[in-house]
């Protein structure tokens, strides 16, 4: 069996260092603050103006005026400060944030992504990924290592409208962790243990290599 | 002369067919709600609306889309809005996507008297296409231009009668910007309050920039995604 999203997110949890302050991007990246020790210490940035990003509201603490990127009701933690869409990316752009964690259609050996844009068919646009993908010190994916047509989203090159180019640090998926070993190749540090490590291999559309000293991941 | 207006018409004087209309706002949230029906009302068409989102079907600037009369978005994020989408692909409606950051930047800048400035974003993708692109250190950086526009439609949480603003949490958003780089900046807002009530040293927007005001007549706020945890 692969990785399920909430194994995903606890996985990428442990790349958060202390005192990180971290955007995390919508759908399997959100997660990722369920798994986020609170001795910590992390901020979370919300793009749309907030560091410091809570849990969801009660329903008595519900405010139009607090929402995150996903738009959905939020709350402020002790420490939070609010800000300007320009403030925000400042944040971002400005190499403040130490680590993006979004999600991909695909990514290539390049450590380029693609996320935004499927040409006559899904126009939905970039938000801040192109920003994020820019900005921040640090770019870790996490995605289904398959489409739903079973279609390998870890390829040599990306055909889809690039969101950045050669940006990406690491993949997480529900296969295994790749590092993205830049303008070579994927280097394979951890397999989802129910998968052989050669199988991974098979699943992916682009060079793989198995890294020296890796193993099963401890899930 | 007092800024404060007392109707949405009052507001909008001298709004006219093929402006461009900045407006404040991330999803529905920050939305000048009482400016955008007024435009809607008055009927103007062929508008060049600058706004990080669409609005959704029926709410925000969606209202615009159904009655056609926005002729063109710069936006970075639509995909709440099925209509847009669809006039988007019917080629109905142009559209330039603006990434988010670049898109604040932008409206910074015109607001600022910056014609263009450099950044990282976007460069190697489609959104640097015919743009000058520029290696400072070992990196490229893309030229993108600032934007300023006839009206600035601003969603403030107070205003005093000179101007000077105060946003609420996550609504300040692309409002202070926006406001800055409007010829005419309208600000609707949910208490005026009189000179001196306000602080100096926790105003978000200085009165400059501000033109006309007004008290929305009343304000829905309404919520896109209603996300809650039990007790």
């Amino acid at each position: 069996m692969p990785l399920t999203k909430e194994q995903i997110a606890r996985r990428i949890a442990r790349e958060i260092q202390s005192g990180f302050c971290v955007n995390l991007g919508i759908g399997i990246p959100t997660l990722v603050a369920n798994y986020i020790p609170d001795s910590l210490g992390v901020m979370l940035q919300s793009e749309n103006g907030l560091l410091g990003l809570g849990p969801f509201p009660l329903e008595s603490e519900i405010d139009p005026d607090l929402i995150n990127a996903g738009k959905q009701t939020v709350t402020a933690v002790k420490g939070a400060s609010f800000f300007s869409s320009a403030d925000s990316f400042a944040m971002i752009r400005g190499g403040h944030i130490d680590l993006t964690v979004l999600g991909a259609m695909q990514v290539d050996r390049e450590g380029s992504i693609a996320n935004w844009m499927i040409p006559g068919k899904m126009v939905k646009g970039m938000g801040g990924a192109m920003d994020l993908v820019a900005g921040a010190r640090r770019v870790i994916v996490a995605m289904q290592h398959t489409d739903k047509d079973g279609v390998p989203k870890l390829v040599n090159k990306c055909t889809l409208p690039l969101t950045g180019v050669g940006c990406i640090d690491r993949v997480v998926s529900d296969y295994g962790v790749f590092d993205v070993v830049r303008g070579s190749h994927f280097r394979l540090l951890e397999w989802a243990p129910d998968l052989s490590p050669e199988a991974v291999v098979r699943a992916t559309g682009a060079e793989v290599e198995i890294a020296k000293g890796a193993k099963a991941m401890d899930v | 002369m007092s800024k404060v207006v007392h109707s949405v018409k009052d507001a909008l004087d001298g709004v006219n067919d093929n402006m461009t209309i900045l407006l404040g706002g991330f999803g529905l949230c920050g939305i000048a709600e009482n400016l955008i029906v007024g435009l809607r009302d008055s009927g103007v068409r062929g508008l060049t609306c600058v706004s990080n989102n669409a609005g959704v079907d029926e709410f925000g600037l969606g209202l615009l889309l159904q009655t056609r009369q926005i002729k063109k978005m710069m936006s970075s994020y639509v995909g709440e809005n099925a209509i847009f989408e669809r006039q988007f692909l019917s080629g109905e409606l142009d559209l330039e996507f603006v990434p988010q950051g670049t898109l604040a930047e932008r409206l910074r800048a015109g607001g600022a008297g910056i014609p263009a400035f450099f950044t990282p974003t976007g460069v190697g993708t489609q959104i640097a296409e015919g743009k000058e692109i520029r290696t400072f250190g070992n990196r490229q950086y893309v030229m993108e231009m600032g934007i300023t526009g006839d009206f600035a439609l601003v969603k403030a949480w107070k205003a005093d009668t000179f101007g000077n603003l105060v946003y609420r949490k996550t609504s300040r958003n692309f409002n202070p910007m926006v406001a800055t780089a409007g010829k005419i900046t309208v600000v609707e807002v949910e208490e005026i309050v009189p000179l001196g009530e306000l602080d100096p040293d926790q105003i978000h927007t200085p009165g400059v920039y501000v033109q006309r005001i007004l008290k929305s007549p009343k304000l829905e706020k309404r919520i896109e995604n209603r996300t809650i945890r039990k007790a």
